[in-house]
């Protein structure tokens, strides 16, 4: 469990809006391209994100690699084609990372491997155990985990390619009369494996962040912030202008104007990065489902002036709070006196 | 062995006074709430502070530990309460003191809302 825990606790405290890297052009016309420009923090968020499968269904592939390159051919033979199919075409693509090293018979040996009979040579066995060395630190979380667990399980082997076995092919301790008791992490990255592997759209969508464009912010003068392109992130967040104003206008305490081009001018001097923390706890709070975390939700004002936001992928229907001013105290010029 | 489920407990009985109470509160947030002045000063603004608890002593407090001034503002007219305003950005630190149970007020953080970026 402390070997898997790590990633989950990242999973669970990264946070859920992310703003893209991209940087966002808009045109004088009004079309909007993207530019990529690479921000570590960003990037890192979206490799999680977008990685989330592959990692596991390519450990999945470590995992009979290694089994493959072990045991004998006969068990390869055995193998369900569906699946070894699976696994070759994800060899396949690894293959072509390490290729430019290999010498041209590696082409030769992908032949077979991709129609997926057990007709491995020697030769490729060798490539692969070499292969899985040199994926060493893609794997190193796989590694770790099998590490951490051959130290604390009482009779798990420390060697990697003896304790799992080869879950596909149900040999090692995945065989179907083995009595030994298998260990929490085999089987917890069987389980996302097999998971992965059976429904991979779901794996994605679940975990995937929400991007929107990162609010532009420009100053004007020396007091206030314009904030250029509003409408386009309501857009699409699909909330209506006036909402997010409002509620940016709530949070952060002042007021302003939307101006000819429909750029806001808020008033007050804030960065981009206030802006942004400020639509990250929109987002949150009027934009993703609580129920399962989709964006992809509708604000509509129900009955008894209650606003209500309704999930579009799983249909669930909350309310939400209507946006409260709250207290504001009196700043700059003093209140005229009353009377 | 007694059954979890089956407690002499009737659910249809009127909840009591400490109960509602509590659960009133919790539905009762306090608003931290922050306020850009001229130039990069700023306000921080408490609302809502239970009725329990006497806002004079705490700002008293507060403005020692925070090294800050501030003062109380009254709006009967509003529903509002009493708001504690203190300047410069003290969020981070009311919030502390609110939650603090040693030397703090001791409240759930789940009833404290900081707002502003």
């Amino acid at each position: 469990m402390d070997s898997e825990e790590p990633s989950i606790q990242r999973r669970t405290s990264r946070k859920s809006v992310a703003f893209t890297d991209e940087k966002l052009v808009v045109d004088a016309d009004g079309s909007v391209t993207m530019v990529a420009s690479p921000t570590d923090e960003i990037k890192e968020t979206a490799q999680s994100h977008s990685a989330r499968t592959p990692p596991l269904s390519a450990a999945l592939g470590a995992f009979t690699d290694a089994s493959q390159a072990t045991h004998d051919a006969q068990d390869a033979a055995a193998a369900p084609a569906a699946d070894d199919g699976l696994d070759l075409s994800l060899m396949k693509k690894k293959k072509k990372k390490v290729k430019k090293e290999d010498d041209a018979d590696a082409a030769a040996a992908d032949a077979p491997a991709a129609e997926g009979d057990g007709a491995i040579d020697l030769t490729m066995k060798k490539k692969k155990k070499k292969k899985v060395a040199k994926e060493d630190d893609e794997f190193a979380k796989k590694l770790e985990a099998l590490n951490l667990e051959g130290k604390e399980g009482e009779e798990a082997t420390p060697e990697e390619d003896e304790q799992d076995g080869d879950m596909e092919q149900g040999t090692g301790i995945w065989a179907h009369d083995e009595t030994k008791t298998i260990t929490y992490n085999p089987l917890l990255s069987r389980f996302f494996a097999l998971l992965s592997q059976k429904n991979p759209d779901h794996a994605s969508t679940g975990t995937r962040s929400y991007k929107i464009p990162p609010p532009q912010c420009l100053r004007e003068g020396n007091k206030k912030t314009i904030f250029a392109n509003l409408p386009e992130i309501c857009k699409r967040m699909k909330r209506a202008d006036e909402h997010v104003t409002s509620y940016l206008f709530a949070e952060l305490g002042t007021s302003g104007s939307v101006d000819g081009s429909r750029r806001l001018v808020i008033k007050g001097r804030f960065q981009q990065k206030q802006i942004e923390n400020v639509l990250r706890t929109y987002i949150i709070e009027y934009v993703t489902c609580k129920t399962c975390r989709s964006p992809n939700t509708e604000l509509s004002k129900g009955e008894n002036r209650l606003y209500f936001i309704t999930c579009n992928s799983c249909g669930s229907r909350r309310s939400v709070q209507a946006i409260k001013t709250g207290f504001s105290a009196q700043v700059g010029k003093r209140r005229k006196m009353q009377g | 062995m007694s059954i979890e489920n089956l407690k002499t407990y009737d659910p249809f009985a009127e909840a009591d006074e400490e109960d509602s109470g509590q659960t009133k509160q919790t539905q009762e947030y306090i608003h931290i709430r922050i306020q850009q002045r001229n130039g990069r000063k700023t306000l921080t603004t408490v609302q809502g502070i239970p009725k329990k608890f006497d806002a004079k002593k705490i700002l008293k407090v507060v403005k020692k530990e925070f090294a800050c001034n501030g003062t109380i503002i009254g709006d009967e007219d509003s529903k509002m309460g009493d708001v504690i305003q203190l300047q410069g950005d003290q969020r981070a630190k009311i919030k502390d003191f609110l939650t603090n149970k040693d030397d703090g007020l001791g409240l759930d953080a789940k009833t404290i809302k900081v707002h502003g970026f």
